[in-house]
């Protein structure tokens, strides 16, 4: 192709503090941190940013993308699967890199090498440095360093080129290397080397502008592993059992780093906690099992494989009333999938995981803060109904850096350890059936081992006993022991977070069900429609078993629209399956390449099938 | 699983205990395993070795998998919890159990098919991390509830009614003492005066204590060309030492020979006095340990007694570093970091 470049056929795109800036990389090559940095210095400037890695199954030299939202308006979710500026840096991907770019858009490129036989487009504007040249005059540096602080040469022009001012970037950097003046040094000279390039070459060239604002406040930049991790050290889990697995290792690794800084105890130096990894996670959840038999907080993090492989073991749980948590972060299915790609695609298999007649809670956070939250409530859950409680998180709140509210926490909480029968009660008199229900919420009372020289003592198994825990054959004690194991799901739908209802600003006969990481994409997806003159009022759930809440919103609308990030309408199939509702009702929105759902494909998607039953109803 | 409930009534001759439980408080219900079957055996050993240990019997958990063996815990220590968990599984959930209560006694009862077979990896990796427990394997050679089939621990050439094993077996003392079990022993279910003592010197162990229990299936597995046969392993029954147990602070009166005799101490202050009947067999070496058990069990002999015991060992909790109080009674004051450092944590998050 011609190296001379034909004007752009557009204008340049000129945006303020709203636009995305998308960094392709080679996994392994140090650019996690250049462009970590490059999204925490625009927070710094008070203005939102959100920022999705997308990573390879592999440690070193695959394709690895960073996609930074600028957003004054505080849009969270990803905006679509364009780009306003291209960072490209990654030859093996340059071609599908230049087509993601907006028309009007920019391509930054390194430019030590003329450009020759690659892909360029008339209405892209270039950008391009000598990162390479530039990198080769830091004196003193072997190549390994040359490379990792290309990184920053392309950092530095990048800020430079969007008017961010020095001091920023700056601050950050003396911030992530606070303590090592050389690295600091070294990183500044680079840093400055891009800035003072594209000052002096391409000035005036970009349109595209970060402006300081006052748009982030108190908010925090979390992932929701981490979060998850340290609402279960809030929430008391004692006990974490767990396997490899990606992409929920990070919340095991949380836990256990927070729980190094805030369980140790301070005169024994002993840890209030056990943190096992398994062999597998059959053993995983094998051990929490016998941990929250014991009465023990406990838990486990993995994602779908695992999921399957722990089948059984939540059938005895459910079925021996065990309370247990799993954190499942979900990830491209079936089989070995996508490992390192998002996807709500887990929801069948949790809701209704063993063989025989079983259901499980879900909880399914929004966002790293909530996550934090439904973690920590997650162990009250599952020590009040005894049984099994699902956190579905997936790679997208898991693995990103997400911009939230503040953790809280309300010192007055107390744990809720669910129904427990003491010796004293037991001294008592009261009578103690393992698998009784005394109260009339099909939640029978538990022992835990040691509690009484004589009494309270039960066998507790995964086959058919009668509500003392007799072993027992006989099918009418089965069924009676199943219908209160259906009762006591009753019992969980007013224990498990309400969904959260919004209405629409006009009076609409559609409604739309959405949840989990949707959250963000959704909210601007919403706004877009609502520019449109297309109204919807939105229904989010936050957990299964479904309150009638959820039952009354559909039924208040015409139409609904589900939107999911999964193949099968797994969460509209759970609510059919669960509900007395119509399914002509419902109209799938689905989202399941791996990538995070995009706003623009919910409101494209939305308005196409509204104004065409709109059409339909004119015809 | 039985539903047949013993009666309650003590008779008054009974003796109690040191900690005032007679005999009786530490049976359970009636079994419903066969007339003859090994494993009832085993059950009353562990109910005499718990009663003369003075043991509070609520103080153990029972745990196991599925098979005939893993029934069993509902047979003895009624007063204790027990727990049948799910096949070839019960390590794992042991393991969390002791994770939840450090203080308790626990003693994991499983059968050949479900942890040779189903469950070798559980009970390999439960052996590598020296959880502080009992681990009972009885052992025939069979699956006895689906009838008849061969286990992972069948000599290879074993014959059953309708079939022959091909396969190898697997020795599960020889791989505890691979995988690092701190407490190594063979018992037979036909001598209770070998296994009782066994049984207590286990269960005063700290760590892993393997036990494998040769118990013949009546059933399935009784013919006399079996090595997991009652007349089978009474004639190749080759003891390598007797143990006696000594409770801690006892007073060590008899006279001993250090030529014949082996004394160990345990972490709990008890000692095991062990009388050589191998003259050349060291119960405190692994590797020979291992070597001369391999070369008797090749000339078709069955090698019982401790085979090997290391005298002071760390268990799962000593690596973990976990306080000496149960996680399972840790309340909120020790376990939740509060408010004013989650503000301080939402800060380093900006």
């Amino acid at each position: 192709m011609s190296q001379v470049m034909a004007q752009p056929s557009v204008q340049p795109i000129a945006a303020t503090n709203d636009f995305v800036v998308k960094f392709a990389n080679v996994n392994g090559s140090g650019s996690a941190s250049a462009n970590e940095l490059f999204a925490r210095s625009i927070l710094r400037m008070g203005v939102p940013v959100c920022s999705r890695n997308i990573f390879p199954s592999n440690i070193q030299g695959l394709p690895t993308w960073y996609e930074v939202r600028v957003s004054g308006e505080g849009w969270l979710g990803r905006r679509g699967d364009t780009v306003d500026l291209m960072v490209a840096m990654n030859p093996q991907t340059w071609n599908k890199d230049v087509d993601s770019i907006e028309p009007g858009g920019y391509l930054l490129y390194d430019s030590t090498k003329p450009l020759t036989s690659q892909k360029l487009r008339a209405d892209v504007n270039l950008l391009g440095v000598p990162l390479m040249q530039l990198s080769n005059t830091l004196e003193g540096t072997i190549p390994r360093e040359r490379q990792l602080l290309k990184n920053v040469i392309y950092l530095g022009a990048v800020a430079q080129l969007l008017s961010m001012p020095r001091e920023v970037v700056e601050g950050l950097i003396a911030d992530q290397f606070a303590g090592k003046d050389k690295l600091i040094k070294l990183n500044y000279k680079a840093m400055r080397l891009g800035a003072d390039y594209a000052a002096a070459n391409l000035a005036g060239k970009c349109r595209l502008k970060v402006e300081k604002a006052d748009k982030v406040g108190d908010r925090i930049f979390i992932q929701g592993n981490d979060a998850a991790g340290l609402g279960a050290v809030y929430g008391g889990a004692t006990v974490c059992a767990w396997y490899p697995i990606t992409p929920s290792t990070s919340l095991a690794e949380a836990f256990t780093a927070h729980c190094k800084k805030y369980r140790v105890d301070p005169v024994t130096k002993k840890n209030n906690f056990a943190i096992v990894q398994a062999e597998d996670e059959i053993a995983a959840i094998g051990m929490v099992i016998g941990a929250g038999w014991n009465g023990a907080r406990s838990f486990t993090a993995t994602s779908g494989p695992g999921i399957s492989l722990m089948q059984e073991f939540f059938g005895l749980a459910y079925f021996a009333e065990v309370p247990a948590v799993v954190f499942d972060i979900q990830r491209g299915g079936p089989s070995t999938g996508m490992p390192t790609r998002t996807q709500q695609s887990d929801i069948l298999l949790a809701a209704y995981a063993s063989h025989g007649d079983t259901k499980h809670p879900l909880l399914f956070p929004e966002d790293p803060r909530e996550a934090f939250e439904f973690a920590a409530k997650a162990f009250d859950l599952a020590e009040r109904l005894q049984t099994p409680v699902f956190v579905m998180l997936d790679l997208d709140i898991g693995m990103n850096d997400w911009l939230c509210k503040p953790l809280q926490w309300d010192d007055k909480r107390r744990y809720d350890r669910g129904k427990i029968m003491t010796a004293e009660m037991l001294d008592a008199g009261k009578l103690f059936g393992r698998y009784l229900d005394v109260d009339g919420d099909a939640i029978p009372y538990r022992t835990l081992p040691a509690t009484h020289p004589s009494k309270g003592s039960y066998f507790t198994r995964g086959s058919s006993r009668d509500r003392f825990a007799k072993y027992s054959e006989e099918g009418a004690v089965y069924v009676d022991n199943m219908q209160r194991l259906l009762r006591k799901f009753e019992t969980a739908k007013g224990l498990v977070p309400a969904p959260v209802r919004r209405k629409a600003k006009k009076d609409t006969r559609y409604g739309a069900i959405y949840f989990g990481s949707t959250s963000p994409a959704m909210d601007e997806a919403l706004a877009t429609l609502e520019r449109q003159g297309l109204h919807l009022n939105t229904l989010r759930v936050r957990a299964f078993p479904f309150s009638e809440e959820v039952v009354d919103f559909i039924n208040a609308h015409d139409q609904v629209f589900v939107v999911e990030q999964n193949r099968d309408a797994q969460l509209q199939k759970l609510i059919v399956n669960e509900c007395t509702i119509d399914p002509a009702r419902f109209i799938s929105i689905l989202h399941y390449d791996g990538t995070p759902i995009t706003a623009r494909f919910i409101s494209g998607a939305i308005a196409e099938r509204m104004r065409a039953t709109r059409k339909e109803a004119a015809e | 699983m039985t539903y047949i409930a013993k009666p309650k009534l003590h008779h008054p001759g009974l003796v109690p205990n040191k900690v005032g439980f007679t005999h009786r408080d530490y049976e359970g219900s009636i079994s419903t395993l066969c007339a003859g079957c090994g494993h009832d055996s085993i059950s009353a050993a562990l109910i005499q070795a718990c009663y003369e240990l003075d043991i509070e019997p609520y103080k153990v958990a029972k745990l196991s998998g599925i098979g005939c063996s893993s029934k069993t815990p509902d047979y003895f220590l009624g007063p204790a919890h027990g727990f049948n968990s799910v096949h070839g599984r019960m390590p794992s959930v042991l393991t969390g159990a002791n994770l939840a209560n450090r203080d308790l006694i626990y003693l994991g009862v499983s059968g050949d098919g479900d942890s040779a077979s189903i469950g070798l990896g559980q009970f390999a990796h439960c052996v590598r991390r020296g959880v502080n427990m009992v681990y009972i394997c009885e052992n025939n050679g069979v699956y006895g509830l689906t009838k008849g089939q061969f286990s992972a621990t069948a000599d290879k050439g074993s014959r059953s009614k309708t079939a022959v094993n091909s396969d190898s077996p697997i020795d599960l003392v020889s791989l505890a003492l691979v995988l690092g079990a701190t407490f190594v022993a063979r018992g037979f279910s036909g001598d209770k005066k070998q296994l009782v003592p066994l049984l207590k010197a286990a269960i005063s162990h700290k760590g892993s204590a393997i036990i494998d229990v040769i118990s013949p299936c009546v059933q399935f597995n009784n013919n006399p060309q079996s090595t997991k046969s009652y007349d089978f392993v009474r004639e190749h029954n080759e003891a390598v030492n007797r143990i006696d147990f000594i409770e801690p602070k006892a007073p060590i009166t008899a006279d001993y020979d250090a030529g014949s005799t082996t004394m160990v101490q345990q972490h709990d202050g008890s000692y095991l006095k062990l009388s050589k009947l191998h003259e050349d067999y060291n119960p405190t070496d692994r590797a020979s340990a291992l070597a001369y058990i391999q070369h008797h069990h090749s000339k078709g002999e069955v090698l019982t007694g401790l085979l090997f015991v290391e005298e002071q060992t760390d268990d799962l909790h000593d690596a973990l570093g976990t306080v000496a109080k149960p996680l399972n009674r840790l309340g909120e004051d020790a376990l939740c970091p509060g408010s004013a450092k989650l503000a301080d944590l939402n800060a380093e998050y900006r």
